[in-house]
């Protein structure tokens, strides 16, 4: 007999008025599309500004029609001057890591569908969860003033290694204004992702519904759960060195600024400050960053293999163990970016270790998502190839990391190219990735109708190749010594065929960006004029697919669902097929459990 | 720490449960334990910040330039009314939660408390704002060496943490004002929670500034 669980006060009343329901929204799901819409905004930015730095690489006297309107003094007549490239380096590494890849796969999808998938109405604290996307909003509005000023975008990187980034405008363009919007941009959304953060983790620990155990909370949530747990440690440490960074550059003190430093042959009025001290400070907060990207997209890949193969994973159990561990191990190896730096190389061997340990957690991952795989009757769809294409990517990227993790030989390969391969796959791409089939796969709940999947086959097949075409070569170019972050190269410098495979990743990498406007046109076609999706289109069991699509303001109107089973009973004999929903009282035959 | 009957987040609540009970006790809600959850979380990420400007401090006092300040004994005083504060709050706490009617006499005592809360907090900020005009008057401003800079940070950081302290407490005083009401007990408990939490960051900042390694 179906129990029901006592009806209870709404969390916030129904939104009234265009305003109330679309912009300055309560509601959990508009605050994720309104991030998913931020993130989609960035990611194409950040994209043209990759096309313009590739374009220039290989001709680096090519003119680019329009962009002397961008800036007249970093591209005159079109051409861009190699500090206004290191500018959109900048912009590009900021725009990427910060507002695509812990918008999307964290912060968008976590806020639409962390509460529904563990039964709640909405967030804890629906109105830090508002303040969260609009404190971000900001945050991006002040990033990317940096391009109308006169000054420009800075050109300290998206790391902003002090003491360059925080003795003002002696260290270059972009550096007296452009570097200081950076620096309160990032500020602004450290406080952000703190909000989202603390709303996730009190969400899920004090709102699931009735029989929701923690172990019964679909990988996907699982990965959002430890995804902010991390970040409301990372965010925290940001903050403070920001505030430092911005005192530092505005108000005369010296806390990155060593004593002695001529810049520019002006001696800087500072002293005794430790450059050292930004990198810890900000790779205390970058590594576990890196997994705040990838994690979420790690659940959001299981979460979809689950429902294409029809049968649950070897362990999901293990898979949620292993996300744990690298997460908080993700807190011991932040100095293995500073092999470099000068750093005491004790301390190096100190963060190898535990980087090497990172791999075990990892492979383990690996190696359930393809012992499960195994014989496994997969249902090929756009969601699944993307999911599949995230194994792929991930691994691809994952093994460079290997290699990476060890002093003796990073300190070889750190300047050079095979970096940027290296954290663009197993990062950039394979997060990416995550967001693709997520969007494939949750498209249907959040607009109530399907993706065009033949657009989205051709999307993976395009973007699939592509993403191997842009960045394997990279590891080869970093291998033979090609030096990464140098607006451009010639022929006698690099040898007479690294020039031609640079170009031949230039051509990749407009072809690859070009398919994602197919992924955009979907996007857009689909949400006015895609086939009716019904509620439950890929016979799915967690929550999500249980109410209807799109989902009302309050997700389960005014009952609230129990849950009887784990979340992944696929392969059973159920009332409507071979599955059973979480908030289904009947018996699983041959059950997972 | 509450003596109000906690439900089990499994179980089912009874409807009679989330109605004030005659004892005027209101039993937890989800609502309710998600907001401890998020004080405490906030404080951890507070905490976290703090770290981080600690860990800072510790490498910079490492270097050669950095000069030692002595610092004004009217930190003594303001630490002391800091703690009173706390003392405060608590007696106001006591009065002042449970979500019920207001028992005249109880929340006369309950809001003086509270105002005097509020009271010793805006003292503790004035108070800090006279120990950085005697730091001025000394020469020693926030970029003078690495000492005084930290000192002017840390300081600043809680004292804006506490003016966000200061302005709920406002807020709830104005609605107790208003309603005629008690405030919800884990709403009083969270906000006592945090206020405890700034004294005792203080104590801990204050003894960091003191120490000379």
């Amino acid at each position: 007999m179906q129990e029901t669980s006592v009806p209870q006060a709404h969390v916030h009343a129904p939104p009234e008025g265009f305003i109330r329901k679309h912009v300055f929204s309560l509601d959990h799901k508009v605050i994720g599309k309104q991030y998913y819409g931020l993130a989609l905004v960035a990611v194409f930015l950040g994209m043209a500004l990759s096309w313009l730095m590739r374009l220039h690489l290989v001709w680096p006297n090519a003119k680019v029609p329009g962009l002397e309107l961008l800036s007249k003094v970093g591209a005159p007549g079109g051409v861009m001057t190699p500090e206004y490239y290191l500018s959109l380096l900048t912009m590009h590494g900021t725009l990427m890591v910060f507002f695509v890849l812990t918008n999307a796969p964290f912060a968008a999808f976590g806020n639409y569908f962390l509460p529904i998938q563990i039964g709640a109405e909405d967030m804890a604290f629906p109105r830090f969860n508002m303040m969260s996307f609009w404190v971000t909003f900001t945050a991006f509005l002040v990033l990317i003033t940096a391009f109308i000023i006169p000054d420009g975008p800075p050109i300290a990187g998206w790391t902003s290694y002090a003491p360059l980034s925080a003795v003002g405008k002696d260290a270059g363009p972009g550096m007296q204004f452009g570097e200081s919007l950076w620096g309160l941009s990032i500020a602004l959304f450290c406080i952000g992702s703190l909000l989202g953060a603390l709303n996730f983790i009190a969400t899920t620990l004090d709102l699931r519904a009735k029989g929701m155990t923690l172990m019964r909370m679909p990988i996907s949530t699982w990965a959002w759960f430890i995804t902010s747990c991390i970040a409301l440690l990372a965010f925290a440490v940001l903050l403070p060195a920001c505030i430092l960074l911005v005192l530092d550059r505005h108000a005369g003190t010296s806390f990155f600024i060593p004593a002695g430093l001529v810049v520019s042959d002006r001696l800087q009025p500072h002293s005794g400050g430790s450059p050292l001290l930004w990198q810890h400070l900000f790779w205390f907060f970058g590594h576990p960053e890196v997994y705040i990207a990838i994690l979420p997209s790690m659940g959001i890949v299981s979460h979809i293999l689950i429902n294409s193969m029809r049968k649950p994973l070897l362990s999901a159990k293990v898979v949620i163990y292993s996300m744990m561990s690298i997460g908080f191990l993700s807190y011991m190896v932040w100095g293995h970016h500073m092999f470099v730096s000068g750093m005491n190389p004790m301390s190096s061997l100190a963060f190898s270790f535990p980087t090497l340990t990172i791999t075990i957690p990892a492979t383990v991952m690996t190696l359930i998502w393809l012992g499960s795989l195994y014989g496994a009757d997969i249902q090929i769809n756009s969601a699944s190839l993307f999911a599949l294409g995230f194994i792929s990517m991930f691994v691809s990227g994952g093994v460079s990391g290997f290699f990476l993790a060890q002093p003796s030989i990073d300190i070889y390969l750190h300047g050079t190219y095979f970096v940027v391969g290296h954290f663009h796959l197993v990062m950039g791409v394979a997060s990416l990735f995550g967001v693709f089939a997520g969007t494939y796969f949750w498209f249907p709940k959040m607009s109530g109708r399907m993706m065009n999947d033949n657009l989205g086959k051709l999307h993976f097949l395009i973007t699939f190749i592509g993403a191997y075409c842009i960045f394997m070569p990279f590891h080869y170019l970093g291998l033979v010594g090609n030096v990464r972050r140098y607006s451009s190269f010639v022929d006698d410098f690099m040898g007479p065929d690294l020039m031609s495979l640079h170009k031949f990743i230039t051509i990749s990498a407009l072809i690859t960006g070009a398919a994602q406007f197919i992924f955009l046109f979907n996007l857009i076609y689909s949400r006015f004029k895609g086939a009716p999706a019904s509620d439950n289109p890929w016979n799915a069991t967690t929550l999500e697919w249980s109410i209807p699509s799109p989902p009302p303001w309050n997700n389960f109107g005014d009952k609230h669902p129990i849950v009887y089973h784990d979340p992944y009973q696929y392969g059973v004999r159920g009332n409507k097929g071979d599955f059973v929903m979480q908030d289904s009282p009947e018996q699983s035959i041959v059950s997972g459990d | 720490m509450s003596s109000a009957s906690t439900v089990n987040s499994h179980a089912v609540a009874l409807p009679a449960a989330s109605a004030p009970a005659a004892s005027g006790v209101i039993a937890e809600t989800s609502a309710d334990r998600a907001s401890r959850s998020g004080i405490w979380l906030g404080l951890f990420t507070i905490t976290m910040s703090f770290a981080a400007f600690t860990s800072a401090l510790f490498v910079r006092e490492g270097t050669s330039d950095w000069g030692h300040i002595v610092l004004p004994s009217i930190l003594y005083f303001n630490t002391f009314l800091l703690l009173c504060s706390s003392a405060t709050i608590e007696i106001s706490r006591r009065c002042l939660s449970g979500g019920r009617l207001i028992d005249a006499q109880k929340s006369r005592k309950g809001i003086v408390w509270l105002l005097f809360t509020l009271l010793l907090g805006i003292a503790f900020c004035v108070g800090q704002f006279m120990a950085w005009q005697q730091l001025r008057a000394e020469g020693l401003y926030l970029a003078t060496n690495p000492n005084s800079s930290f000192f002017y940070v840390l300081t600043c950081m809680h004292v804006l943490h506490l003016v966000a302290g200061i302005a709920v407490l406002t807020y709830l005083t104005g609605r107790i004002l208003a309603t005629h009401r008690t405030l919800r007990r884990s709403l009083f408990d969270n906000v006592a929670i945090y206020w405890h939490f700034l004294g005792i960051l203080w104590v801990y900042l204050f003894g960091l500034c003191l120490m000379k390694l």
